[in-house]
């Protein structure tokens, strides 16, 4: 990533959350606090990126995402523009550089990209100047959502230093439990991730996490729970169980909860699949905030989009260094 | 036509010279190996401060000619090889279509009496196809020169096919040179196993996808009998099963790459597609066990794995990639630098595991400075670093691993046969190519 001597914001794009410091996060989740109370005005719209273009490049089909980050650069005066890539035509078509380049020479500011492949954003980030934000790449990271879901904990429970977080489902295949471990540890909250073990990726425990497969020790003592979406239709799953036997060993019901804290916050990603791994009583339940977490998401989208675009210094190529 | 090498330190481990001497080429052949000979010649070589060795015999190359000219031919890679200071390839059996017939092993012998630029050496396929399904007619490609065979990018996976494929190389004196790897256990995958592809959220490929097959190989060799060669070792379980079977008495010798040693699964953190290879960058614990392998005998050579592909193949999606880095312009500097340089290896051990033992494995009559033998000599300068560069690159392909480090150790003259194929001129870094000069290498 570029790194710029002025200025709060270093980033040229945002890639995932394992490389941003905690300082840069902070920075995000301010700025989103700033932008959340815009959503509440009468007047949505602020002035911060007119005259910008921002591209929705999407390989995978996403609606929600899409659609806030369509939201959030709208609220900031930005043009946007969609493109939805069939991702089964991607291997005999442009290649994803081409596209990118192509798009910057339309003299884009901004791509925003979701694709299948880990390290296509990455890929894409070091192939053009313009910026890039990552929508979500294969099992790599999803950051945006993320931030957004470390935003409704701040903003529900004032901090995130210390707090017990369990991640429940589909570890190993899941973007958006690497970006919360990467942004929760990073603020010093105690993350658990809870899933069969078939579903736990090797090495996990480096990151810092607790692993569990058992989910009333997740439940115990959670301050908050973020319940991944399952997807049983993948080739990986196979070899699993059926969906009936992951909720009654995994879902997340009220006769479970009752045994947690009182006042614990049930967050998801979305969208929710009622019954498999959370139950609609809870999903609409007084604990949950998922909804919540999508109005946020603009806030944080928002946020994102605002810090990138003051970042532009096309001498300076973007590069994670290892 | 006669060269002499003057002041140069020889380092020859077949004939246990390691210090300042000359050499005088005949001919084409070694004539003469001693402290300062009085002789006139066309060619003086001032080699003082220079480390002269015999030509690295190199015996894992895809030179991928005939079918994949895009990527590389036998022209380019032995141009490439040349500037690595190779002067014998073994050209793997991976081909459009694979070598497993006569008809196509007199194709490409064809293309290296016309094009190579150094000595190139033929691996047949195992199976036809290299399907895993139906044995080759060993006698035939053995009649036509190919001195080893292999399946190399698959492994045959019947242990039925397998065991008979190794009695019938025995019956033949072919050496059998093994992919190990099992595609049930490695599926799909894309990196090493462990926290790294967890970091990246890519497949992994785990360690007993490679170790499992290398104790089967070695056990179906140990039953037949047959010479077996594992290929790229990896990992340190394999490193083990090979020190095991050697002190056991079975037949078995193994190479592993200069990537294996160098390069550890974290620089893939940055999705580098250049370092998507098969099998994958292993953990700090696999490189060390390697080194080891290397200092204690177990891993006889360090072979390049040379595998070019197009930008088209390797500019893309991480998991789109081809598996494979370009290795022959860079396998002698990196050996240097990270085994040498540190101390790990001295020369006469490099020279053993680069020229020497490969030589040996395959019967074929390089890597000495014998009296008599083929003029196949590399000079380098050891002191001087340079920093790999994508543009540097003569093979035809330019995905490499390697681009970007700082190395030590140039190769400044490569002659193969007496004739000088590659000379780093000492105020530019031009190159002098004499071609074709290459022959088909035939076993001894």
């Amino acid at each position: 990533m570029i790194k710029k001597k002025t200025g709060k914001w270093v980033h040229k794009d945002l890639l995932g959350l394992e490389y941003l410091t905690k300082e840069d996060i902070e920075l995000l989740l301010d700025t989103a606090v700033s932008f959340r109370e815009i959503l509440d005005r009468k007047i949505k719209k602020v002035p911060a990126l007119r005259g910008k273009t921002v591209v929705n490049l999407f390989y995978e089909p996403s609606t929600r995402t899409r659609v806030s980050f369509e939201v959030a650069a709208k609220r900031l005066s930005a043009d946007v523009i969609n493109i939805a890539v069939e991702s089964s035509s991607v291997k005999k078509g442009e290649t994803l550089n081409d596209t990118g380049k192509n798009i910057e020479a339309l003299k884009a500011d901004i791509i925003v990209v979701r694709h299948n492949c880990s390290g296509a954003a990455t890929m894409l980030g070091r192939n053009v100047n313009i910026s890039v934000i990552n929508a979500g790449d294969g099992w790599h990271e999803h950051p945006t959502q993320a931030l957004l879901d470390m935003f409704t904990l701040r903003k529900k429970l004032g901090k995130l230093e210390g707090l017990n977080v369990s991640i429940v489902g589909d570890i190993a295949h899941s973007r958006v439990a690497r970006s919360n471990i990467w942004g929760l540890t990073k603020f010093g909250a105690n993350v658990t991730v809870c899933a069969p073990k078939i579903l736990i990726p090797p090495g996990i425990e480096k990151t810092g996490v607790k692993i569990t497969d058992n989910i009333d020790d997740a439940l115990s003592n959670a301050d908050a729970i973020n319940v991944l979406r399952m997807q049983f239709e993948r080739d990986d799953m196979k070899a699993f169980p059926s969906q009936l036997e992951y909720f009654k060993n995994f879902g997340i019901t009220e006769e479970r909860l009752r045994k947690a804290k009182k006042d614990i916050i049930v967050m998801h990603p979305g969208p929710i699949n009622r019954g498999v791994e959370i139950s609609s009583e809870v999903a609409d339940g007084t604990n949950s905030v998922i909804l919540e977490q999508v109005t946020n998401g603009i806030a944080i989208r928002m946020a994102v989009l605002f810090w990138v675009s003051q970042v532009r210094d096309k001498e300076v190529k973007n590069e994670i260094n290892y | 036509m006669k060269l002499i090498i003057k002041n140069g330190h020889v380092v020859d481990p077949a004939n246990k010279i390691d210090e300042v001497m000359d050499i005088l080429v005949e001919g084409g052949k070694i004539s003469k190996v001693a402290r300062a000979i009085d002789a006139k010649a066309e060619t003086v070589i001032d080699a003082a401060g220079k480390i002269v060795m015999p030509g690295i015999v190199d015996m894992h190359v895809h030179l991928r000619e005939p079918g994949r000219e895009d990527k590389e031919t036998v022209f380019s890679g032995t141009k490439a090889a040349a500037k690595g200071g190779v002067t014998s390839v073994l050209a793997m059996p991976n081909t459009l279509p694979s070598l497993d017939s006569a008809e196509i092993i007199n194709t490409l012998k064809d293309i290296i009496k016309k094009t190579a630029n150094v000595d190139v050496f033929i691996c047949g396929a195992i199976t036809i196809g290299r399907q895993g399904k139906e044995l080759v007619g060993m006698g035939i490609l053995k009649k036509e020169g190919v001195i080893a065979i292999s399946d190399d990018g698959a492994s045959v996976d019947s242990d039925e096919l397998m065991l008979k494929a190794l009695k019938e190389a025995k019956k033949e004196k072919l050496l059998v040179i093994c992919h190990s790897e099992d595609k049930s256990l490695s599926g799909q995958g894309v990196v090493n196993r462990g926290f790294t592809s967890t970091r990246l959220g890519l497949r992994g490929i785990s360690k007993e996808s490679e170790y499992k097959r290398v104790a089967r190989d070695i056990k179906l060799a140990e039953e037949s009998g047959a010479s077996v060669h594992i290929a790229h070792l990896s990992c340190a379980e394999s490193v083990e099963i090979i020190r095991k079977a050697k002190k056991k008495g079975v037949k078995v010798t193994a190479e592993t790459a200069p990537h294996y040693f160098s390069l550890s699964e974290e620089s893939l953190l940055g999705y580098n597609t250049n370092m998507k290879i098969n099998p994958p960058l292993r953990t700090k614990e696999d490189i060390l066990a390697i080194i080891e392998g290397l200092k204690d005998g177990t891993i006889d050579v360090i072979a390049s794995d040379h595998a070019p592909h197009t930008e088209n193949e390797k500019e893309i999606e991480f998991e789109y990639a081809e598996f494979g880095s370009i290795g022959l312009e860079t396998e002698l500097a990196v050996s240097f630098t990270e085994l040498v340089n540190c101390g790990l290896l001295i020369w006469s051990e490099l020279v053993k595991k680069i020229s020497f033992n490969p030589s040996k494995i395959l019967d074929i009559d390089k890597g000495t400075l014998g009296f008599g033998k083929d003029a196949d000599i590399t000079i380098v300068s050891p002191e001087k670093e340079w920093v790999v560069n994508k543009v540097g690159f003569v093979s035809k392909s330019k995905n490499s691993a390697f681009i970007g480090k700082k190395l030590k150790g140039i190769v400044g003259y490569t002659i193969s046969k007496g004739k000088i194929v590659y000379k780093t001129s000492p105020f530019a870094e031009r190159e002098i190519f004499r071609s074709p000069n290459g022959e088909v290498g035939m076993a001894k």
